[in-house]
């Protein structure tokens, strides 16, 4: 299926957020996520499904003022 | 001391940690600025380049409270989802909540901004709203539960320092008990001590020590410059006056001629 990650059209075959999180690399990585806008828990990623046109958000640290 | 929802600090200086030339630039200012703050922001990580986790290497290493903003947010919405996902990732409740409403002036959307704060306050954030000098807007989030407000100077990265002095005076005599910090507008260290004399409790700064050619010298000149202002407040500054009012006595002055004092 397709998904938008980040913005970007992502092909996967996750079934999960946190399948799709594995996938990536980011298993033991300091991540937050949000998925069609709302905030994803990291203790729930596993228990929220991952369909067709999923918008999902995967962010880390970053500089700010 | 500075108390910010109920922690304390000796530094009335917030630093933000974006547009510094290099991460050791970024480690100097900090050092040199003695701030016990910084802002950090989270933003989209790529799987490949996985820019944020060396990062937060450099952040944890500074030793530093982290204050995480939700910078670019437009909607209400939009900061709610940062704001939850910033706790998690930086694992503090405190959260700079900014809500924008124009590209061009960076201003914050006041609507927005007391929606989202009372949300956020209300799923057991401590919300630092940054607001513009505007009372009523003042006033709504302080009774959407904001312990802090933190008006901008001018707009962010404008360097034009206390564009509306008059109001920011206003804002600190009507809540004399709400911990106040100018963020954003700051150009110069003697911006940041006019500030620190209205009796306004801290600053947050980033561009003004970033971007200057010498950051961790320019950041050492903030912390002095806001001591200096800090000081003055607490000491009591004297009133402008209109005429003159000789400081050396008048009395016992050699020559002196009853005509000469008319």
């Amino acid at each position: 299926m397709q998904i938008l990650l980040n913005g970007e059209l992502h092909a996967t075959n996750a079934q999960n957020l946190s399948e799709l999180c594995a996938k990536l690399g980011f298993a033991e990585a300091r991540i937050a996520t949000a998925v069609n806008g709302s905030f994803v828990a990291a203790t729930a990623r596993s228990a929220m499904p991952l369909t067709e046109a999923d918008e999902v958000e995967i962010v880390a640290p970053r500089q700010g003022g | 001391m500075l108390t910010l929802y109920g922690k304390t600090f000796t530094s009335r200086l917030l630093l933000g940690t974006a547009r510094y030339p290099s991460p050791e630039a970024l480690k100097q200012a900090v050092k040199a600025s003695g701030t016990e703050i910084v802002t950090v922001s989270l933003r989209r990580e790529s799987a490949r380049a996985r820019t944020g986790q060396g990062f937060w290497a450099l952040i944890e290493a500074l030793g530093c409270r982290v204050l995480p903003n939700t910078a670019g947010c437009r909607t209400a919405k939009e900061a709610i989802a940062t704001a939850q996902m910033a706790r998690e990732l930086f694992n503090t409740n405190w959260i700079k909540l900014e809500v924008i409403a124009n590209d061009d002036t960076l201003q914050p959307d006041l609507f927005g901004l007391v929606e989202a704060a009372g949300v956020l306050v209300a799923e057991g954030f401590d919300v630092l709203p940054y607001t513009t000098e505007d009372l009523s807007a003042a006033e709504r989030l302080v009774a959407a539960g904001c312990a802090v407000l933190m008006p901008w100077a001018a707009p962010i990265g404008s360097a034009q320092g206390l564009i509306n002095k008059e109001a920011l005076k206003s804002l600190r005599a009507y809540f004399p008990d709400i911990p106040l910090i100018i963020d954003a507008g700051i150009g110069t260290p003697s911006h940041a001590a006019e500030a620190m004399e209205l009796g306004y409790d801290a600053v947050l700064l980033n561009t003004a020590i970033a971007e200057a050619g010498d950051p961790a010298k320019m950041a050492q000149a903030f912390a002095r410059a806001i001591e200096a202002g800090r000081l003055a407040f607490e000491a009591g500054l004297i009133e402008p006056r209109d005429m003159a009012q000789p400081s050396t006595p008048v009395a016992g002055t050699p020559f002196f001629k009853v005509d000469h004092a008319s």
